[in-house]
């Protein structure tokens, strides 16, 4: 039997805790992977004792471990932070959050040129199924796998914007549209990883309903064949695929994060590299805790749409 | 004897249809011939280089391809085809030795998880959650930042974070095959949890993980040249398809070829990997 709506929804939420319990763990645990003495790591082999000692007491590392656990944790929890970026000075949640709009925006449109561009193919393949359309298209997830996103990348700066210059080659234009324009290229890139995926499962549920017998009836009854397979079929399809774009946010975001770097453009990958460069270390923390929190949330709001629209999935 | 034979059929017979179809599998030979390929210049890339691939010609940079460097140079001089040839082995060797131990972890937890069940089922599904939360590319740069950079840092990001793809398709097999009547028969017969895991449900599970194995080396390969992009992987001045082609990046608008020829060695791998995993799945009939 399936679980009562609200039933459903308290548990589909309660099964995120331990998960944000996890990340946190990992997070705090992140700098204990360090090999030796992080503060020591942190300054560079030509630190001076007393220069280590006082950024040991300013990281709080000189107290025991639980106690360091016990800050790290309240920390995150009354102010949503990971501590002072070494660097800027500051609270390393304010820097994370003025520089994650650029990143989302990228990771949007990414979402929707893939699923615009996997909506396509997968329609044609399936509609063509065994002929040459479907076979070319099918090659797509083999030669997908092992493209390196920021080669990609650098690829279409080489087409789009040197040779045919349609759109910019890095950074962030000014001006109401502009950003937008200079997001289009990266967003390309990453959407590039996600498509074959998608496209592979979107065609194996279009092949399933195009032969279910409402299309059967559909087609004896004379319904125009753009209304059964734009009203009917890809809504039919679509779920299992949002499914595994929910799946994919992770690859979406960490694949985002890197492409910036090809395009100079000032995101949270930027930011993350640029703090590894520093040896900043809780900025580093904190840009790993809100993308792992940004990729929870994400995925159990889409569970739960997935789920109100669809009760049938309701199994949590 | 013909009874028996019906029953359950000899080994060699079940080899025979394990072979008869890798030999029907287009997939799977494209797959083996390439990868073969791939190999060979990996091992014979001292031989194949027609130059020392870290000799620096300050006076002959960013040359073009010509019958003297059939990639062209790059902007120290060096002979990028030697140097290609060089990287196949580096990130080869690196690629495959990453993928071992989260291999060997992930289908061990995976068995363990889905036999057993109970509490220790649940706390390694939170683990597989709580590192699938993280983005792929976040946590293994974190990783490798705090570890260090390098070939050290790769292997300890992989061996933290690959094998949760393993856990996860081995635990369900296992899981699913934990109730049924053979298993039961199996302990029911006095044989240990050991023996039944080892013996009858790991060669059921295996087939799959391998499979998963080749991917997994694909996606270890991307990451390598990805750190090495970064400047977080193989350190210069040994060769990498990645750090190739970060040193291309600045001149990509007038000598592509410098980032490009480096990302194509890099795709080569990635089909001839794949094409090997979707044969072996063939061959398997694993879905």
């Amino acid at each position: 039997m399936r679980p009562a709506p609200l039933r459903w929804l308290r548990r589909t939420l309660l099964a995120a805790v331990p998960v944000v319990i996890g990340v946190v763990l990992a997070a705090f645990f992140l700098l204990r992977l360090v090999p030796g003495d992080p503060a020591r790591m942190i300054l560079g082999e030509n630190a001076t004792d007393e220069s280590v000692a006082q950024l040991r007491q300013e990281l709080g590392l000189d107290k025991p471990l639980e106690a360091q656990f016990g800050d790290f944790v309240v920390s995150v929890v009354t102010r949503g932070d990971t501590g002072d970026s070494l660097f800027y000075g500051v609270s390393s949640r304010e820097l994370i959050l003025k520089r994650a709009p650029i990143s989302l925006s990228i990771v949007a449109m990414a979402v929707l040129i893939s699923i615009v561009v996997a909506a396509l193919l997968a329609t044609v393949a399936a509609a063509n199924r065994d002929r040459l359309p479907d076979h070319l298209i099918r090659i797509i997830p083999t030669i997908g796998l092992g493209m390196p996103t920021f080669w990609i990348g650098l690829l279409l700066i080489t087409v789009f914007a040197v040779h045919l210059r349609w759109l910019p080659a890095g950074g962030v234009g000014t001006g109401p549209y502009e950003p937008w324009r200079s997001y289009v290229l990266p967003a390309l890139a990453v959407s590039i990883g996600l498509v074959p995926p998608l496209v592979r499962s979107l065609r194996a549920e279009l092949l399933e309903v195009f032969s279910a017998d409402f299309v059967t009836t559909y087609r004896a009854a004379h319904v125009p064949w753009p209304r059964i397979l734009f009203g009917h079929i890809l809504r039919n399809a679509a779920l299992p695929t949002v499914t595994l774009l929910s799946v994919s946010l992770s690859f979406l975001i960490g694949g985002t994060l890197v492409v910036e770097k090809v395009f100079g453009i000032n995101g949270l990958g930027m930011l993350l590299f640029n703090a590894i460069g520093n040896r900043d270390f809780p900025l580093v923390q904190g840009i790993a805790l809100y993308c792992a929190l940004a990729v929870v949330i994400i995925s159990l709001v889409l569970d739960v749409i997935i789920g109100l629209l669809d009760p049938r999935t309701r199994t949590a | 004897m013909s009874e028996f034979a019906a029953v359950r059929p000899a080994p060699a017979a079940a080899a025979q249809g394990f072979l008869g179809r890798a030999r029907r599998s287009p997939a799977l030979i494209a797959g083996v011939v390439l990868m073969t390929l791939l190999v060979l210049v990996a091992v014979l890339a001292p031989w194949l280089a027609t130059h020392d691939p870290n000799a620096q010609n300050l006076t002959a940079g960013l040359l073009a391809p010509s019958p003297e460097h059939l990639f062209g140079t790059d902007q120290l001089g060096r002979d990028i085809f030697s140097r290609v040839l060089h990287a196949a082995s580096t990130d080869l060797r690196i690629a495959v030795l990453a993928a071992i131990l989260p291999f060997l972890t992930g289908v061990l937890l995976g068995l363990v998880s889905g036999y057993f069940g109970g509490r220790l089922d649940y706390v390694i599904g939170r683990i597989v959650d709580t590192i699938i939360a993280f983005p792929f590319y976040v946590i293994v740069i974190s990783i490798v930042f705090a570890v260090g950079a390098g070939e050290g840092g790769i292997y300890a990001a992989f061996a933290i974070v690959g094998w949760v793809g393993y856990a996860r398709v081995v635990r369900a097999t296992t899981a699913s095959m934990r109730a049924s009547g053979w298993v039961i028969a199996a302990r029911g017969g006095g044989l240990s949890d050991r023996r039944v895991i080892l013996r009858h449900i790991l060669p059921n599970a295996l087939p799959q993980a391998v499979v998963l194995l080749m991917t997994e080396i694909v996606l270890i390969m991307v990451a390598i040249v990805t750190l090495g992009y970064l400047g977080l992987g193989v350190q210069p001045p040994t060769p990498d398809w990645g750090t190739m082609i970060a040193d291309g990046q600045p001149f990509v608008t007038t000598k592509w070829w410098i980032s490009a020829l480096p990302g194509f060695a890099v795709i080569y791998t990635g089909i001839a990997l794949s094409l090997l995993g979707d044969g072996l799945a063939d061959a398997w009939r694993v879905k």
